[in-house]
């Protein structure tokens, strides 16, 4: 408590003692926070010298200049434009709702155009007839470029150059050869099975992650895949705080063959993924797919919240047999901390690495297998409905270094 | 953000900082350990390698042998080549002289492009101006939907049609001729920077609106990647900034360093939340400071303006020097303090924080403790503590929910820590003198200056409070705060040291 306290009163302190003087300093300084145009015409330069008297409503006056001529404008353009655009389903190459035969593509027919950038880099080293400490310093430049990470890049090296000394490897290819064989090694032997419960009731699958990594899209993609295994597939809109996301996610539900199960805009997004549970229920719907709102990992209250939603989610008629945390292959060594966190929050069972067809090669789950043990359970290679394959340790190595 | 990063640079020049005499080997060392630090916090390799090579040559050169303090002097590379990389100055939006100003925004997909698209909005509304949103996201579902859910939020207009991503931005233009809207944000969907035909398509976006400005969008939790995508872009499109995302995650910001160094474009704008007013102007010179660990005075100020009420934070302010500061200003002070945000963030910035205390956890929920207490004392009380005896005490206790040790505890402390602020008010006056005195001299203190020793003051006494030789110029570039000597922020008071009962026990 005293800490607290004293910490308040220094803020006090510091803050009323520096307003003064600042406050008009800057006031004369900085052309760039005013309003540029509006009403109040005012001098440019404010003097330096009097502290006290610094036009500290000024802006206010400016902004409320704004908001009554607002409306005005409005008026004339907003039901225009209003009336332009249906919620219509965007003319985009629409996959055939038929029954699709799901081809899974490949990671390398995918990745093919994104790996020239590192090829040549990795060609390099493989064309090298010694290992010299280029060489090293080479191969450490390569896997910190696909964000596998000081930590584990140094270790992947120590690790290397005892083995080049014990089994006497000699050439770039060999050295290239042994870490692909490491890395897939060190890649195997992990569950990526995506469950279904034992139990009666339905299955329920939720997707965590971070803002913007495709959590939605994913939950898409497995719900087309699954429906085309024969499952009778429920959506839940947990994504009650960002606008129109249960639109994005009724949008898959219809491309995928899915029903969907949506709340309020706002709303507890335990209780949506309770109705989702309920509905399935009571539809004899198997499995249930568990949307929920990006939340940065750093967020207390949101981690509260999302801990609800996978204690509630168990507490209907289902059961929880995937926590998924989808992640975006950009994401760099922030990555792990974002697994650890949200795994302490509700248990990971697995990840779903997005956004693999770019030039991100996501070698931050290398770190997520070892340091923390939850597999990559699926894969995302672009925005098409079938864009989702299963893990594999040797194509990824692969990929990682083809 | 950049937290973890400005831990490891304040444990590696604290070292240097000390020594008063630098070999190479220590230099090495120093360095080996900076590029650590930056590659953890997924800056570019190559940034790293540049930047870590520029330091080094400057701090082995001319520059350390004529230095009187090398461990100083190294420090002050680090801040110029940090502040240099992160680059300059906060951008100026210049309105086209012939309406509307259109501003393109590009990215991947899940940088935030339609979210941000609306905070600019809102940013330009702020700043006086009409914009109009212009969703040409056409290939996302619901995108637009999103766009028109924020837009009204916003009272923004927004215009798009089900046509193809050219034509609905050319129109997006015209719409905004016909209507008379003076800035136009262009949302397009997210693209993939290897994707030929979709960087195309955004190139014909970009060919039929024209922009005056296009922006890249770009997460914060990036990681090597963030360089290939913002190149990329910047061939396509000629990018004119960086709205850099998510940066109230923890990430460490190596995509913020990143990106302006290679091409050659500042960060414009940052967001810094979930609710659409949390953005705005990027000060990349201010971020430096932070990541050494010296505090962003000037944000903090800036946040202080818009919550704190000037003239009554004076006045409280000059009560608690002269040892007149009750519960009932504290109980003020609290309230505008608390719309700051949460008191972690709010220390975080300000400069000379020991590194113990920025880490606390420290738990708001503490300070509404501390609140109910006070609320449950009578205003007479809250004048004066002495009033308060065991059958007051006990009462108060029952009214917060607390329990009457905690009660005489917080008073015991409230009454000590005015006692300090009144003995460092009084020495304040004649350090003032002295300090005025001195204003002359400390003008240009460089960098890393920080104020140790709890026995500093604030120098301050009447009516016009102020901190002498506070120049914002200065304080941007980190110079720590020559003359501010927060009370007890150094060396004592915190730890528990010369404060006498203020230590966290």
């Amino acid at each position: 408590m005293s800490q607290v306290l004293i910490i308040a009163l220094v803020l006090v302190v510091l803050l009323g003692t520096g307003l003064g003087l600042v406050v008009s300093r800057r006031r004369g300084r900085s052309g760039i926070l005013e309003p540029p145009s509006p009403a109040p015409v005012r001098p440019a330069r404010t003097t330096l010298v009097e502290p006290e008297v610094p036009p500290a409503s000024e802006p206010d006056a400016a902004t409320v200049d704004v908001g009554t001529t607002e409306p005005a404008v409005e008026s004339e353009s907003e039901p225009e434009s209003e009336a332009k655009l249906e919620p219509e389903p965007a003319p985009e190459p629409q996959p055939e709702p038929e029954p699709r035969v799901i081809e899974k593509p490949r990671f390398r027919d995918r990745l093919s155009k994104a790996r020239n950038a590192l090829s040549g880099y990795m060609g390099a080293i493989g064309g090298r007839s010694k290992i010299d400490a280029e060489t090293w310093d080479e191969l450490e430049e390569a896997l910190i470029l696909a964000d596998v990470g000081v930590n584990a890049t140094q270790e992947l090296l120590t690790h290397l150059r005892a083995q080049v000394k014990a089994q006497g490897l000699s050439t770039g290819e060999e050295l290239l050869t042994a870490l692909k064989a490491e890395l897939t090694v060190r890649l195997t032997g992990f569950d990526r099975e995506l469950h279904f419960s034992d139990a009666e009731g339905p299955t329920v699958w939720l997707f965590v992650g971070v803002n913007g990594v495709g959590k939605t899209t994913t939950i898409g993609k497995l719900g087309a895949r699954e429906v085309a295994a024969g499952h009778r597939v429920i959506m839940a809109a947990g994504d009650t705080f960002r606008a129109a996301a249960a639109e994005q996610l009724g949008m898959w539900a219809d491309r995928a063959g899915a029903e969907l199960v949506r709340g309020n805009e706002g709303g507890d997004p335990s209780a949506v993924i309770f109705d989702g549970v309920a509905a399935a229920a009571a539809r004899g719907a198997d499995l249930v797919l568990g949307d929920t709102a990006g939340r940065l990992h750093n967020k207390t209250n949101l981690m509260e919240e999302l801990r609800k939603v996978r204690r509630v989610a168990d507490q209907g008629a289902g059961t929880v047999t995937e926590v998924l945390l989808v992640l975006d292959a950009t994401t760099g060594q922030n990555g792990l901390v974002q697994a650890q966190q949200f795994t302490d929050a509700v248990e990971l069972t697995g990840v779903v690495l997005t956004k693999l067809d770019g030039s991100a090669k996501g070698g931050i789950v290398i770190a997520i297998h070892e340091q923390l043990g939850i597999p990559v359970k699926a894969v995302g290679l672009g925005e098409g409905i079938d864009d989702l394959v299963p893990f594999d340790a040797a194509e990824f190595v692969d990929a990682l270094f083809s | 953000m950049f937290e973890a990063l400005s831990d490891r640079f304040e444990g590696v020049l604290g070292r240097l900082r000390g020594k008063g005499l630098l070999t190479e080997a220590d230099v090495d060392d120093a360095m080996r350990e900076i590029r650590l630090a930056l590659l953890e916090a997924d800056v570019n390799f190559t940034v790293v390698k540049n930047f870590v090579a520029r330091v080094r040559e400057r701090a082995l050169g001319e520059e350390l042998s004529k230095a009187l303090n090398p461990g100083q002097q190294v420090v002050k590379i680090v801040n110029e080549e940090l502040t240099r990389t992160l680059g300059g100055e906060t951008i100026r939006i210049a309105y086209s002289a012939k309406p509307p100003t259109v501003v393109l925004m590009a990215g991947l997909q899940g940088s935030g492009k339609t979210t941000n698209s609306a905070k600019l909005a809102r940013w330009f509304k702020s700043q006086g101006r009409h914009p109009l949103l212009v969703g040409a996201d056409l290939q996302r579902p619901a995108a637009v939907e999103q766009l028109r859910t924020l837009g009204r939020q916003l009272e923004v207009p927004v215009f798009s049609e089900a046509t193809d991503p050219v034509a609905v931005a050319a129109a997006g233009i015209a719409e905004a001729r016909r209507t008379g809207r003076d800035v136009v944000i262009v949302d397009t969907a997210g693209r993939l920077a290897i994707d030929a035909e979709l960087m195309d398509e955004v190139r014909r976006i970009s060919e039929a609106v024209n922009p005056n400005y296009t922006f890249l969008v770009i997460d914060a939790m990036t990681g090597q990647d963030a360089v290939t995508t913002a190149e990329a872009f910047h061939q396509t499109l000629e990018l004119d900034g960086v709205i850099l995302t998510k940066l109230d995650g923890d990430a460490r910001g190596g995509a913020a360093l990143s990106v302006k160094e290679v091409v050659g474009r500042p960060i414009a704008f940052a967001s810094t939340g979930e609710k659409l007013d949390e953005f705005d102007l990027f000060h990349p010179d201010r971020l430096a400071g932070r990541i050494l660990g010296m505090g962003d005075m000037l944000t903090l100020i800036e946040k202080a303006e818009q919550v704190f009420e000037k003239e009554e934070t004076e006045a409280a302010a000059a009560r608690l020097l002269e040892g007149q500061f009750t519960f009932e200003d504290f109980l003020d002070q609290m309230q505008q303090l608390k719309k700051m945000g949460p008191l972690s963030g709010v220390l975080g910035m300000m400069p000379g924080v020991p590194k113990e205390v920025r880490n606390a956890q420290i738990d708001d929920r503490e300070i509404a403790r501390v609140e109910a207490i006070i609320r449950s004392m009578t205003p007479a009380e809250r004048r004066d503590p002495d009033l308060i005896d065991q059958s007051r005490r006990l009462r108060i206790a029952k009214g917060s929910g607390s329990d009457p040790t905690r009660v005489a505890e917080l008073i015991k402390q409230f009454k000590e820590m005015s006692k300090m602020m009144k003995r460092m008010g009084g020495m304040g006056s004649k350090k003032l003198a002295k300090s005025r005195r001195k204003a002359g001299k400390t003008k240009g203190k460089g960098p890393g200056g920080r104020t140790t020793g709890g026995g500093r003051v604030a120098p301050n006494t009447k009516a016009p409070l102020r901190l002498p030789n506070l120049d914002p110029t200065t304080l941007g570039k980190g110079s720590g705060l020559p003359d501010l000597g927060l009370p007890g922020l150094g060396d004592g008071g915190f730890g528990g040291g010369s404060g006498g009962g203020f230590g966290r026990g």
